[in-house]
């Protein structure tokens, strides 16, 4: 038995001293400097000196407008992507799922294929069918009537929210179509012989036993939400989109440290993504009752 | 959507495959740009038919490409390969022997540390990533391969994938018969457990590959050393010249299609273990 619990824990061991290293330790470093400031003694010829402030740097973050709408930002775009995605990829997975579908590998690489493409790039590839000289696509929208800058103030969520679908909607399909099809076919065929119809079936059937599955996509959608960057970034630069610099808190915390190099303020606005983060997991995971995925499969009890 | 029930079956079935069909339309139509855009030069690209071949000039690209600035692309072409090759195949070790050690071993309080694993899964890791530089800085590997190789090597989703690989894969007959057999633990998992969580391993692999193949975050906030750089922070960078100089439009846009090649072929030659990777962490 001695032997067995030493290579529990030296095969253990890896993992945890990494896990501790890039994700415990960094998280008790962040917490620590959002509690510092540097501060310029005198008239800033002294050189900076690092004092303990407290929680100023949660006040200033907070009290940053900028900040604040990085939050409304990011609300704005999750009230916005996450039921497109939802409803889309479990939409396309539905359809994908019922009788009549054909070629469904096919499908699915098809739809699955931006996944493999780096979000850089997908940004990248975007913002170019965005831009009116470049785009086919703004220049068929015009000769059908749509006049639409993706670059403008109204058009910027938009545009993020478009990049984002394309790259995570196959994705998802891929997910709840797998739990489409582990459902039990029997469950099925008796609804069809109690005369149930395709719509009734999806939606008085098959969505409740895919709800686990939904609840895990939708939870990481969220986590995934709040971390929005690179491709608000991509938008940032040079092309003349509303996007600003600070425009979700995460390119906030980013500017601060490395253009204002207020690693204090950076650290302090990183934590509180985190706890927002953490407050939606637990808000999600106790709205529908269920533990982030825990080890219920048990094979030698 | 499927019509009502009341419509003839062909026009459902039409209506059916007709979204799926322009679902994929939406879905390839980027990419088929990406290949036909990176035929062209800057001009090209600026005026004329962008769904077309007129112009095709991809060699002329892929030269400009590899000789731009002593061929600094192909550099960081390696270095991606590096970062993902290395850093998946390290990363899916780790990730295996810890999800094998949670499946098969029974220890105090293993629950409350895989739970612990779990809560990994749910930290935003772009919040981490300042705190990173600022420790890394301290220790003095900021710009350096460690500073991008070192965090890439966790990945709490890798641990619970394998464990669930793991309680399906490897029957604890096979184990036993080992035992028996006088194999020691270490060895009993070298050439027993990992042979048969292979898939599982796998697996893994692929998806550490894409992720750090994809990374950016990170590489942008660790690295200046334009000799470091990944593909992604590369291209960013050329990007970021190419709205003054329009010369770097073809370089950014032949580059990005080479670097999507790579994950296009693991993903369409190995689509079994994607598809397995992701129904073990949906289905029940």
């Amino acid at each position: 038995m001695r032997a067995r619990t030493r290579a529990a824990a030296l095969l253990l061991t890896p993992f945890f001293v990494l896990f501790t290293a890039v994700m415990l330790v960094p998280i008790g470093y962040a917490v620590w400097l959002s509690l510092f400031t540097e501060k310029q003694s005198g008239l800033g010829f002294g050189g900076a000196e690092t004092v303990f402030t407290g929680l100023d740097n949660y006040t200033a973050a907070l009290g940053d407008r900028a900040f604040r709408e990085g939050f409304g930002v990011l609300l704005g775009y999750c009230l916005f992507y996450i039921p497109l995605l939802l409803a889309g990829a479990l939409g396309l997975a539905l359809l994908l799922d019922s009788a009549l579908a054909r070629a469904h590998r096919l499908f699915q690489l098809a739809l699955f294929l931006p996944h493999a493409v780096p979000g850089i790039i997908a940004a990248l590839i975007w913002v170019y069918l965005y831009t009116p000289q470049l785009s086919p696509v703004v220049q068929a929208m015009e000769a059908g009537g749509i006049g639409f800058d993706f670059f403008s103030p109204e058009g910027t969520l938009p545009s993020v929210v478009n990049i984002a679908l394309w790259e995570w909607l196959g994705y998802n399909m891929v997910i709840f179509y797998a739990a489409l099809q582990a459902i039990d076919r029997s469950v099925l065929e008796a609804a069809t012989v109690d005369g149930a119809g395709a719509w009734r079936i999806a939606f008085s059937i098959k969505i409740p036993l895919v709800r686990a599955s939904l609840v895990m996509v939708g939870l990481f959608t969220v986590i995934g939400s709040l971390q929005l960057f690179t491709e608000p970034l991509i938008l940032n630069t040079g092309t003349g989109s509303a996007v600003t610099s600070t425009w979700t808190p995460n390119m906030y915390a980013y500017t601060a440290a490395f253009d204002r190099n207020d690693y204090g303020l950076a650290a302090a606005a990183s934590v509180l993504l985190a706890l927002t983060a953490a407050l939606l997991s637990f808000g999600v995971t106790r709205l529908t009752g269920r533990k982030p995925k825990a080890a219920r499969k048990e094979k030698r009890a | 959507m499927t019509g009502p029930r009341t419509t003839s079956p062909w026009l459902s079935k039409t209506a059916v495959n007709g979204a799926l069909v322009l679902a994929t339309v939406y879905m390839l139509f980027p990419l088929v740009w990406l290949l036909t855009a990176a035929t062209k030069d800057a001009g090209g690209l600026l005026a004329g038919n962008a769904f077309s071949f007129e112009g095709f000039d991809l060699g002329g690209n892929l030269s400009r490409l590899a000789d731009y600035n002593d061929g600094v692309y192909f550099r960081w072409y390696l270095n991606s390969l590096l970062y993902a090759g290395v850093g998946a195949l390290v990363c899916s070790l780790i990730c295996v022997a810890a999800g094998y050690a949670f499946d098969t071993y029974d220890f105090r309080g293993k629950e409350k540390l895989f739970g612990l694993v779990l809560l990994g899964v749910l930290v935003p890791t772009t919040a981490l990533a300042l705190p990173m530089y600022l420790l890394a800085s301290e220790v003095g590997v900021v710009n350096t391969y460690w500073a991008v190789l070192i965090p890439v090597l966790v990945n709490p989703f890798g641990v619970y994938l394998s464990r669930v690989f793991s309680s399906g894969y490897i029957p604890s007959e096979a184990l036993e018969a080992a035992r028996i057999d006088g194999a020691g633990e270490l060895r009993t998992f070298w050439s027993i457990g990992l042979r048969m969580i292979m898939p599982g391993f796998v697996t893994v692999f692929l998806f550490q590959f894409t992720a750090i193949w994809n990374n950016f975050f990170l590489p942008l906030v660790m690295l200046s050393d334009q000799k470091l750089f990944p593909l992604s922070l590369g291209l960013y960078a050329w990007n970021s010249n190419a709205h003054g100089e329009p010369d770097f439009y073809p370089l950014v846009v032949t580059g990005s299609l080479l670097a999507v090649v790579p994950l296009v072929v693991a993903f369409v030659s190995l689509q079994r273990h994607w598809k397995a990777g992701l129904t073990a962490g949906s289905v029940k």
